[in-house]
């Protein structure tokens, strides 16, 4: 099993500096601000599930970007229905990670129903070309060479294990200077 | 007024990128609009959805825009709080306003958010214009000028035969 920070912090790896990274409320944008905080970086840190339909916009209009969407299982499952529209525009510079630790773990470690399906599969069924599921570092380090290379859509489901990171900060940029950095990341 | 004029007006003010939940009001208009060469739809599934994805275009320099029915105005809360008016990210909604003046007018599933749509709006201190037969560029100016000016989404309430 992954844990959650380490996955993210394996995707960083392979985001280059130009490229964009939506993430989700909660833990998951607290991670990543606290790995690297790039201007790049859109910290969706309200609006539970809006990060894939935010993501699938830039993506559409900023076609010369490669967009990340980094959410987690309670989030994709907020918005499962976004996961067909994704599939049916298909921006090759998309690549959508979800971060599944089976549990709403920014609420306390409450558990989700994810593990009673395959988002992996769900995405396949929606219409993905391309989706993986992935439990363990290796596959997630040849995964993600695939997704970047891969020129189409793709989405990788990381089963990660729930590991909350005693004292991890809040970010603690305002809500207009993510914003502001972001648009000048957007259109550099 | 006529769907092509309607859409012509919002072109030339800039805006070219829509997603969106189809809405009777619109019947025709709405399909003006997905097969307009100059505009980009996404047919979204939800209205929140449509705002995550129309509220990206101001990430680019444009403003994006949402066309919707009212019903939806319950599912654009949280994005509307905790997304556009926290980060100031504007759109323009343009809102289909069904059960305009409550019963007995329309369906019953309308009655109540027919009365209610424009309090939401003022609630969430969002603002709104009321589009008439003979006040398109008037109507638009002005909400364009207010979303510019406070970075937030505005709404334009749209009643069934106002455009056809």
């Amino acid at each position: 099993m992954i844990a959650r920070y380490q996955a993210i912090e394996q995707v960083l790896s392979h985001v280059e500096d130009g490229d964009l990274l939506v993430s989700t409320t909660g833990m998951i944008s607290r991670e990543l601000f606290t790995l690297d905080d790039r201007p790049g970086n859109f910290y969706m840190i309200g609006s539970m599930g809006l990060a894939s339909a935010m993501g699938l916009g830039l993506a559409i209009q900023a076609p010369h970007k490669r967009v990340f969407v980094l959410e987690g299982d309670g989030s994709a499952m907020m918005s499962l229905g976004t996961l067909p529209l994704i599939a049916s525009e298909a921006p090759p510079n998309l690549v959508h990670i979800i971060l599944d630790n089976e549990a709403y773990e920014s609420t306390g470690g409450h558990v989700s129903i994810s593990s009673k399906f395959d988002l992996a599969q769900t995405a396949s069924a929606a219409g993905y070309p391309w989706a993986r599921r992935v439990e363990d570092i290796e596959a997630l380090e040849s995964a993600l060479v695939k997704a970047k290379n891969g020129g189409k859509l793709g989405l990788i489901l990381i089963k990660c294990g729930i590991a909350p990171i005693e004292g991890i900060p809040r970010v603690s940029h305002t809500p207009e200077e993510i914003r502001d950095r972001f648009k000048s990341a957007v259109q550099s | 007024m006529d769907a092509h004029e309607f859409w012509a007006a919002l072109k030339g003010r800039g805006l070219n990128f829509f997603s969106g939940v189809p809405d009777s009001t619109f019947q025709g208009t709405y399909n003006v609009m997905v097969n307009d060469p100059d505009i980009r739809y996404i047919p979204a599934v939800r209205e929140d959805v449509a705002l995550g994805i129309a509220s990206a275009t101001y990430f680019t320099g444009g403003l994006g825009g949402v066309i919707m029915q009212n019903s939806g105005v319950g599912n654009i809360v949280n994005p509307l709080t905790s997304f556009n008016l926290m980060y100031k990210i504007p759109a323009l909604l343009v809102v289909g306003w069904r059960g305009y003046g409550g019963p007995p007018n329309d369906a019953p599933e309308h009655w109540i958010m027919g009365v209610k749509t424009p309090q939401f709006f003022d609630l969430l201190e969002v603002p709104y214009e009321i589009l008439e037969p003979d006040n398109l560029d008037s109507a638009l100016d002005s909400l364009l000028a207010n979303v510019k000016e406070r970075s937030i989404p505005g709404a334009l309430l749209v009643r069934a035969g106002v455009i056809s």
